[in-house]
């Protein structure tokens, strides 16, 4: 058993040390802590493209931030939302009512993250949302509190859909996911074709996730349709590109347009199949010197899978909110917001860019064609740059924006 | 030319071959189940996770010891097999005098953690596996071009289906097995060894499911979540067939694949519901199945 013994002269250097620490501590900064929830598909089809490469995004984001010495305390937590809404607006409801959760980043899946975004919404939290394809999200359902990264189907299909009516594919039938996402790809690849003279003579609703798309393809097949747009993604896509090649569809000269191809989904096809698809990113690892370097950081911590333009999104949200509030000292949701918007983004992945009032992050879009297997100097070297869009051209114009936000 | 509501015939007859196509995956799927189911009683959950394994086994016989299509045909069911065989004598096999419900845990547990360790290794967005050469291209049968390999895929199915059908209910070896379901203790008495039988069988059901694995690896994409997405399917056909029925597992396999098949072209948002819809319906009219026994 110990004892303690107390004498007057340890009482009064207990007494001086309190009273030292307590002005020093008033006089340095008081670390604001934050804590940022990724939220994605872990064990789905998205999860290579998302999951824990997102959560890996945004650690490196607040390493290379350096946010312990700028006085941030950044914590990052994770979840994984199954591509359910239900279950994506329980975890965001948990995270921002019981665990302190400041920020919800990535969460990809359409449905999901229109849930999510609503919520973050009434909580008056932050949503760095770079997964999600809809551009309702920037559209007719935006919000102050959301900013939505990476890509959107307007972007898309302004990417792919132009380049390809554009090279004479003016006649299209779409295999569509039947799903918010889905319906919004399509309606946005719709209105390109048609803006550009083209016509959209047919589509499927196919069921998500689908495994045989033989059917749907026979379909667009005896549709005559020049260009067989696939407004799906992941696995899906992945098996009715395989199986276009199958059923020879490519072979008799009808185009497939993959609207949302991921530089995983040409991974997991295999060059064989997947040459001279035309597809769009914002974000492709072997770009340049700096994508590179970043790149190769980042595959040794995911056994050498190169990363998405997803979790490269990811890195750069969470890289330009962590300046905001180290700028602003405080984690107040309409101060960062306001800071984000107001200030340039600088980041090795996307360059310089602007966040827009309605939320939309500005950067270029890339179109790129998929490898012949000859010219492919090894693994993840999938992708030749066909042609580069401004973030004016690739993203919606403020002016033709339903955004309730832009209006006011 | 005749129309038939509004989609003319050569579509039609192309669905319904597809729909065959897809009713062989079906059917030698529920056939494993309902063999197993049969034998053992037990409702094996981790039927998907192993069609699954059947895949990625003839991905990596390809891709880390050379091995091509044909051979993996046989190796990949073999391997698989096996892992059935350890699963069902250091685990299953402490479970036949308990409730079905605990072999349904069991084995829904097991899909679990193959399908995440093989997530965990692989990555969940799949893996390339190219068509062998000898069954690349296709015939134009006039209403549609259909490639070689799907045709194989019909065949080999068929086969396999009908040969296992011969074997339970033809032969000698068949008897021994239907006389150890039927009771297994008297069966023994006659020097037969049941549990040996019932290992074996269970092994067996496991390499059917790999064995569509394999079949299904050069067309469907290969990745840890493909068997999750089927097999609950498959379980609605095994429950229309009527649990542990042969027969009715081969039959309903194709029969539903080409009323899915159909579903695609008229109502394809339904494509997905229209097999438990069916069941439902099934169930209530007739609770055993079509082919099954009431108790």
């Amino acid at each position: 058993m110990t004892t303690f013994r107390m004498n007057r002269r340890s009482v009064l250097a207990g007494a001086a040390a309190t009273a030292f620490s307590a002005r020093s501590m008033a006089q340095a900064q008081q670390p604001i802590t934050i804590r940022i929830g990724v939220l994605n598909d872990r064990s789905g089809l998205y999860a290579d493209l998302t999951g824990e490469g997102s959560a890996i995004a945004a650690r490196m984001a607040v390493e290379d931030f350096g946010a312990a010495a700028k006085g941030l305390n950044v914590q990052i937590v994770s979840a994984d939302h199954q591509n359910k809404p239900d279950i994506g607006a329980n975890i965001a409801r948990q995270w921002y009512d019981n665990d302190a959760v400041d920020v919800i980043a990535d969460v990809p899946t359409s449905s999901v993250a229109l849930a999510v975004n609503q919520i973050t919404r009434e909580k008056n939290k932050i949503f760095l949302n770079s997964g999600a394809a809809t551009s309702d999200l920037t559209g007719s359902q935006c919000s102050p509190n959301t900013v939505h990264w990476t890509y959107d189907t307007y972007m898309l299909s302004q990417g792919t859909g132009g380049a390809m009516v554009k090279a004479g594919g003016d006649t299209w039938f779409f295999l569509t996911a039947d799903y918010a996402f889905g319906h919004a790809l399509e309606r946005d690849t719709s209105a390109v074709v048609q803006r550009q003279g083209g016509r959209v003579i047919g589509s499927v609703r196919t069921p998500f996730p689908g495994t045989d798309f033989s059917s749907f393809l026979l379909q667009a097949q005896a549709s005559r349709a020049k260009v067989i747009g696939l407004a799906n993604a992941g696995g899906d896509t992945v098996n009715s590109i395989k199986q276009a090649a199958e059923f020879g569809i490519t072979a008799g000269g009808q185009k497939l347009a993959g609207l949302l191809v991921f530089v995983n989904d040409v991974h997991a096809l295999g060059l064989q199949t997947a040459q001279g698809l035309v597809l769009t990113e914002t974000f492709y690892w072997d770009l340049n010197d700096s994508t590179r370097a970043w790149s190769r950081r980042f595959a040794p911590q995911r056994a050498g899978n190169m990363p998405s333009m997803v979790q490269a999104g990811v890195y750069g949200s969470v890289l330009h909110y962590l300046k905001a509030v180290a700028a602003t000292k405080s984690k107040d949701a309409a101060q960062a917001m306001a800071w984000m918007k107001a200030n340039q983004t600088d980041d090795p992945l996307f360059g310089k860019g602007t966040i827009r009032a309605d939320g939309r992050k500005m950067h270029p879009a890339y179109l790129f064609e998929v490898k012949k297997p000859s010219e492919s100097k090894g693994p993840w070297d999938y992708y030749k740059l066909l042609a580069t869009l401004p973030a004016e051209e690739a993203f919606r114009p403020l002016s033709a924006n339903a955004c309730p936000l832009v209006r006011a | 030319m005749f129309e038939l509501l509004g989609i003319p015939p050569q579509a039609l007859f192309g669905q319904l071959l597809l729909g065959l196509i897809n009713g062989s995956f079906y059917a030698i799927l529920s056939l494993g189940l309902a063999v197993i189911f049969g034998l053992l009683n037990i409702i094996n959950f981790t039927h998907g996770a192993q069609y699954m394994m059947g895949a990625f086994i003839s991905w990596m016989l390809l891709n880390w010891l050379g091995i091509g299509y044909w051979p993996s045909l046989l190796l990949a069911p073999v391997v698989a097999g096996v892992s059935g065989v350890i699963i069902e004598r250091l685990l299953l096999q402490r479970l036949y005098h308990l409730d079905h419900l605990y072999g349904l845990l069991l084995t829904f547990g097991l899909a679990l953690i193959i399908q995440g360790l093989f997530r965990n290794y692989f990555g969940s967005s799949g893996l390339p596996y190219q068509i062998p050469a000898e069954l690349r291209g296709g015939q134009n049968l006039g209403f549609m071009f259909l490639p070689n390999y799907r045709a194989w895929v019909v065949v080999a199915s068929l086969v396999v289906c009908l040969a296992t059908w011969f074997v339970i209910e033809k032969t000698r070896l068949g008897a021994y097995l239907r006389a150890a379901t039927e009771n297994p203790t008297l069966t023994q008495a006659f020097g037969i060894n049941v549990p040996l039988l019932i290992t074996l069988t269970y092994g067996f059901g496991v390499g059917l499911a790999a064995f569509a694995g394999v079949l299904a690896a050069p067309i469907y994409s290969v990745n840890p979540n493909m068997g999750a997405d089927l097999i609950i399917v498959v379980f609605a056909v095994v429950v229309i067939g009527g649990m542990g029925s042969i027969l009715g597992a081969i039959v309903t396999g194709f029969g539903l694949g080409i009323i899915e098949g159909l579903t695609k072209v008229f109502y394809p948002e339904a494509s997905a519901t229209v097999i438990f819809i069916i069941m439902a319906i099934v169930l209530l009219v007739k609770p055993a199945g079509l082919f099954g026994r009431t108790a």
